[in-house]
């Protein structure tokens, strides 16, 4: 399939891509792994005029520890999450829902800023950035600022990103604790993305109890959300079999779901209730 | 003799493919080429009141942009080839004229510099359209409503009804009736390599070249021809590497036709490459059938008769085999089973759609689930096993040639035979009981058994459109290799390692000494090609008659050079010899070491580089026993001492004609488990036993048989071509439409029992489809199995978790 006509940049530095992005913000996209902006190009959907390839910029693509936080560049690859061993030690959430996304081929080109950016209805990467309450900070020619990923996501394919804006970093304060994740995703048949992704950060205090949860859903609407019912009903409480299946009930509480030929909006509720219970359950076990 | 046959040699194509050496079409880089993009109907049911081509033709780099009032008095219709009676055929014009009648169908082509170019152009066209009420439900157009083509007052093309016996009575007489709606979903083929043409007119030479991604070359350049009112010896077709067709290409396209016309009128050459969207819109699907099974049996299970009332989905046109399509399901309804009365009702119909034409299986995929879901039925009204059922209905292997009520004579068989093998391999009694543990446990566990026919070797001339038959050349060269020229064009079968290994047998010759040529109407004989799981069967065939053939010659020659008679030369593993009388093997006895320098067989003669060029060496004769066939190649070509009569050159051509199609059949059982909060359905096993009569490469046979299986996986569980009420297409890409993906497929538990057919002399069935036409009853019929004890005894595909989920929650156990 063959894209409209547009201008291609390669700056070297993120100050110029800004500069570029400010000059144009209206019509400039920013390419990073390419793997949702050039497929919607193909298909005429998106027909930006100049392309920002962030590509060749030096120090986008990174996973440092900082500050009791681990901290992202923009540009590290599904791949290179996905593959970390520190991760899998400090923050496996991580890792695990990088796996999850499409194939090898896409997690080696597609980038957690990217797909963030990007807003996905169904991506799988806000679930887990609710989860673990990241922090993104945003670059623009006019100075940096942090979002909260609450405040991140507002609606299919929107985000609090400003059109000059690039996201630049992901924090997100390592888990300390008894700590135990999971990321659970039912695969869309045809895209491979999710009909209904949960991903789950629990902690567990000196007593047993629940004291801190982070529960993102993904797929279900039409933007990722956090499940904070959920959330409310799993701390101070122990989380055993019963616990869990009540607090998951209210995985869809409010929710306006989307449905399609796949799957309706009522069952995609009952996914999220269901995979919700099961990421819980198995975020629990997995405490050591 | 079977030094290649019947082994898992690795397939000769593959290195090319693997490096991206492979040329498709888009590979094919001419200088000058003008890229073209069609505009195509955005709407399912529109008037066109008027097209605006004044900016477009203004945008950078177009040279031409033409609309079907430029085109229709040009070229001529797309071509449907079933011949039925009374069908209803619209004028089928390569663009859209006054009306469009599907969600792709296109209007004008744009010519242009380059493809981007012509794409962006593209855009600017302006279509006037005047929206007309889109007929999208097959059943629902048969009964009246909006009407498609006008002229014919109805959206009815055709009805038909076909079968034997007294289907009336037959049910009359049954003990028990059971009649259940049945729907073969609409399926997108999509053959990882899109359409393409190439098209080159030469205006000196006044030829015209089209390189197409086609599965049958020769019969396109002859379709080609009369739509374009070329003269068909001046025509070229070359299909370069085909990557995949599953039937969708065993068509003529419009855009086949017009980049041919364009090439001419423009005299450069022109490329059209398919994308994935227009695939989706504007390639043929397969399967759309919604109908009605009415099975009568006897109370012990014996099958007395089957009705299938059935409303073909053709879309709005009829391209090559659209409405034949049905009446290959009517054919194989009787299944593996004596069945006394068949009656199959067809109703064809068209739709704002695209056509539905063959896609692997073509009509029997069909009929095999229609079959063995009604079995199935049979088993659960009766409370029988699903495999008692089968057993009591087969016939045995003594009554073949077995004559069905559908007409048919099934070859050979030994359906109990694979069934057995099948059970054994699956531990059938075993997982019948774990199914039960596993139910008291609360689990939901599901087997299911599909004992398939198909029809195969297409076929018999009397019964195909255009020729049933298939050609071959076959050819040694001076330098002795090999050259054999199918008219069974490939397009990922491998019939370059399947007919090389064949060849080399029966030559005794290296598989690496023999080249396999298709494909290029200007080097191969005319032929049909590769479709209807014929290939081998058929084209394969051609090429061992034509070897037999070219024997006979080379065995006269070499009897010359020997100086006997051909009745005393024998030959074997490439080497003719003088037959051993009693008294010649004794006089071989003394006399072994005067004889031994002229016993040896010397290598083959390979004169590159070796002497001056055109000097063929003369092979030595004086006094041998022996002569290989390369030798007698070379004296075939150097024609200095040739037998009397004898032309020089040793080559041979053959086309074959089978008197029968082939009966392949085979038994499949899938075993899965249901998650019961969620429905989504899991394989827990997979275990087939097909039988395609003798095997030639049986890696090439598994992997016919797991690719077939994977589509079938794909339509029980994932595919279906989906149209909105507007007909809009809502699966227009892989986003949406479910193609499976390896992580979606099981281990399969492959087996084989091979019964030979006398219909050739090569004793193979074919297996192209089997998996297709095996798999999908199976699985559907273990989802079932497994959703029993819910009270389900049928359930549609695409099995979509959702479903069962509601199913198993709004019912109690
Ligand atoms: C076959 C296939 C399967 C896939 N399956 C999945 C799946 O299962 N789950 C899933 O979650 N995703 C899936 N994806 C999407 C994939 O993860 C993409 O890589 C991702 O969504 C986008 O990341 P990217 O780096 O490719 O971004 P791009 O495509 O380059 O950009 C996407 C958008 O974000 C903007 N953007 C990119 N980076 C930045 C930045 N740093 N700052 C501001 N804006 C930016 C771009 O301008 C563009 O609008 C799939 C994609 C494909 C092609």
């Amino acid at each position: 399939m063959i894209p409209a006509q547009f201008d291609y940049a390669a700056p070297a530095t993120l100050d110029e891509a800004l500069s570029l992005l400010a000059e144009r913000p209206d019509d400039a996209k920013i390419l990073a792994g390419g793997h949702s902006l050039i497929p919607a190009m193909k298909l005429r959907l998106a027909q930006p005029a100049l392309l920002i390839d962030i590509g060749r910029v030096k120090d986008l693509s990174y996973i440092r520890e900082e500050g009791g936080q681990i901290r992202i560049g923009a540009m590290t690859t599904h791949y290179q999450l996905e593959s970390s061993e520190r991760l899998r030690e400090i923050c496996p959430l991580l890792p695990e829902c990088a796996a999850s996304i499409g194939d090898v081929q896409v997690r080696n080109k597609g980038t957690i800023g990217g797909s963030l950016a990007h807003a996905d209805p169904a991506a799988d990467w806000p679930a887990a950035i609710i989860s673990l309450r990241a922090e993104l900070v945003a670059v623009s020619s006019r100075g940096e600022r942090v979002i909260a990923a609450d405040d991140f996501f507002v609606d299919m394919l929107t985000t609090a990103l400003r059109p000059d804006e690039v996201l630049r970093e992901i924090r997100i304060n390592a888990p300390g604790g008894r700590t135990g994740q999971a990321y659970m995703k039912v695969h869309h048949p045809a895209s491979g993305f999710a009909v209904v992704g949960v991903a789950v950060s629990l902690t567990l205090g000196a007593d047993g109890k629940c004291s801190a949860a982070g529960v993102g859903i993904t797929g279900v609407a039409t933007k990722a959300y956090r499940a904070a019912q959920v959330e409310g009903a799993l701390v101070g409480s122990t989380p055993d079999e019963q616990t869990t299946a009540s607090a998951a009930s209210h995985a869809a509480d409010g929710v306006d779901a989307n449905g399609d030929i796949y799957a309706s909006a009522d069952y995609r509720r009952h996914l999220a209730v269901v995979y919700a219970r099961r990421a819980i359950a198995e975020a629990v076990a997995k405490i050591k | 003799m079977a030094r290649y046959v019947g082994q898992r040699v690795k397939r000769t194509e593959d290195p090319r493919l693997i490096k991206g050496l492979a040329h498709y079409v888009d590979d094919i880089r001419l200088p000058d080429t003008l890229h073209v993009a069609f505009v195509r109907s955005i709407y399912a049911h529109a008037r066109i009141n008027g097209v605006d081509a004044g900016e477009a033709l203004k945008a950078p780099g177009v040279v031409a942009i033409f609309t079907g009032k430029d085109v229709s008095e040009k070229i001529g219709p797309v071509p449907c080839a079933s011949a039925l009676p009374e069908l209803k055929v619209p004028d089928h014009r390569v663009l859209a004229t006054d009306k469009v009648y599907f969600v792709g169908h296109p209007i004008a082509a744009v010519v242009a510099a380059d493809a981007y170019a012509a794409r962006d152009a593209a855009e600017l066209l302006m279509i006037d359209y005047e929206e007309l009420p889109a007929v999208v439900n097959a059943e629902e157009a048969a009964q009246g409503g909006a009407v498609i083509h006008e002229q014919f007052g109805s959206n009815v093309a055709y009805k038909l009804t076909a079968g034997e016996g007294d289907i009336v009575a037959a049910l009359a007489s049954a003990d028990r009736r059971i009649k259940q709606r049945i729907i073969n979903q609409r399926l997108a083929p999509v053959a990882m390599e899109p359409r393409g043409v190439l098209a080159r007119y030469l205006p000196g030479e006044q030829e015209l070249t089209v390189w197409s991604s086609t599965q049958i070359p020769h019969l396109l350049r002859t379709q080609l021809a009369l739509m374009i009112g070329i003269p068909e010896n001046k025509l070229r077709v070359i299909t370069p590497e085909v990557g995949g067709g599953f039937g969708s290409k065993l068509n003529v396209y419009a855009e086949e036709a017009l980049l041919g016309w364009i090439s001419m009128q423009l005299g450069r050459p022109a490329k059209w490459i398919e994308t994935r969207r227009e695939n989706m819109q504007a390639t043929i699907h397969g399967r759309g059938q919604v109908g009605e099974i009415e099975i009568g049996c006897k109370a012990d299970g014996t099958v007395t008769g089957l009705r299938y009332n059935v409303v073909a989905d053709l879309g709005a046109y009829h391209q090559l085999l659209t409405p034949a399509i049905p009446t290959l399901t009517g054919l194989m309804l009787s299944g593996a089973y004596k069945i006394p009365a068949i009656q199959i009702n067809v109703t064809g119909v068209f739709t704002n759609k695209m056509a539905t034409d063959a896609y692997r299986g073509a009509g029997r995929p069909e009929a095999t689930y229609v079959v063995e879901r009604a079995i199935d039925l049979v088993a659960a009204e009766l409370g029988l096993d699903p495999v008692a059922v089968r057993r009591r209905n087969f016939p045995a292997p003594e009554e073949f040639p077995f004559k069905t009520a559908t007409g048919l004579f099934y070859d050979s068989g030994n359906y109990e035979g694979a069934l057995a093998k099948a059970l054994e391999n699956a531990g059938y009694e075993r997982l019948r009981e774990e199914q039960r543990a596993a139910r008291e446990q609360g689990r939901i566990v599901g087997i299911g058994v599909s004992t398939y026919v198909e029809i195969c070797a297409l076929g018999p001339s009397q019964a195909m459109p255009a020729g049933g038959w298939e050609s071959a050349t076959v050819r040694i060269e001076p330098t002795g290799t090999v050259t054999v020229l199918t008219g069974a064009s490939p397009h990922g079968q491998g019939q370059e390692t399947s007919f090389a290994q064949l060849a080399a047998d029966e030559l005794g010759v290296d598989m690496g000494d023999v080249t396999v040529v298709h494909g290029d109407t200007a080097i191969v004989q005319y032929g049909i090609g590769t479709f209807g799981s014929r290939a081998t069967a058929v084209g394969g065939t051609a090429v061992f008659v034509a070897i037999e053939k070219l024997k006979e010659k080379a065995s006269k020659i070499a009897a010359h050079m020997l100086g006997t008679d051909a009745v005393n030369v024998v030959f074997a593993e490439g080497v003719f010899s003088i037959k051993e009388t009693k008294k010649a093997a004794a006089a071989a006895g003394d006399g072994k070491a005067a004889d031994a320098d002229s016993d040896e067989v010397p290598e083959p003669v390979v004169p590159v580089g070796e002497g001056p060029a055109g000097a063929l060496p003369e092979p030595e004769t004086e006094g041998r026993k022996k002569v290989s066939i390369q030798e007698v190649a070379l004296a075939a070509h150097l024609a200095r001492e040739l037998p009397p009569d004898t032309e020089p050159g040793l080559s041979a051509t053959y086309f074959f004609e089978p008197k029968n199609f082939t009966f392949p059949f085979g038994t499949h059982i899938a075993v899965v488990e249901i998650d019961r909060e969620t429905g989504e359905v899991k394989f827990q096993r997979y275990v087939a036993v097909d039988d395609c009569g003798r095997v030639i490469n049986p890696m090439l046979v598994d992997g016919q048989v797991q690719g077939g299986i994977v589509q079938s996986i794909g339509q029980a569980l994932y595919e279906e071509v989906v149209y909105d009420e507007q007909g809009q297409l809502i699966t227009g890409t892989l986003m949406d439409y479910a193609v499976p993906r390896a992580k979606m497929i099981p281990w399969f538990e492959l087996d084989r029992t091979e019964t030979p057919t006398d219909v050739n002399p090569l004793g193979v069935k074919g297996v192209g489809e089997a998996g297709t036409i095996g798999a999908t009853p199976a699985i559907v019929n273990a989802v079932v199995d497994a959703l029993s004890p819910f009270g389900v005894r049928h359930i549609d595909m695409p099995i979509r978790p959702e479903a069962v989920w509601r199913i198993i929650n709004s019912s109690d156990e």
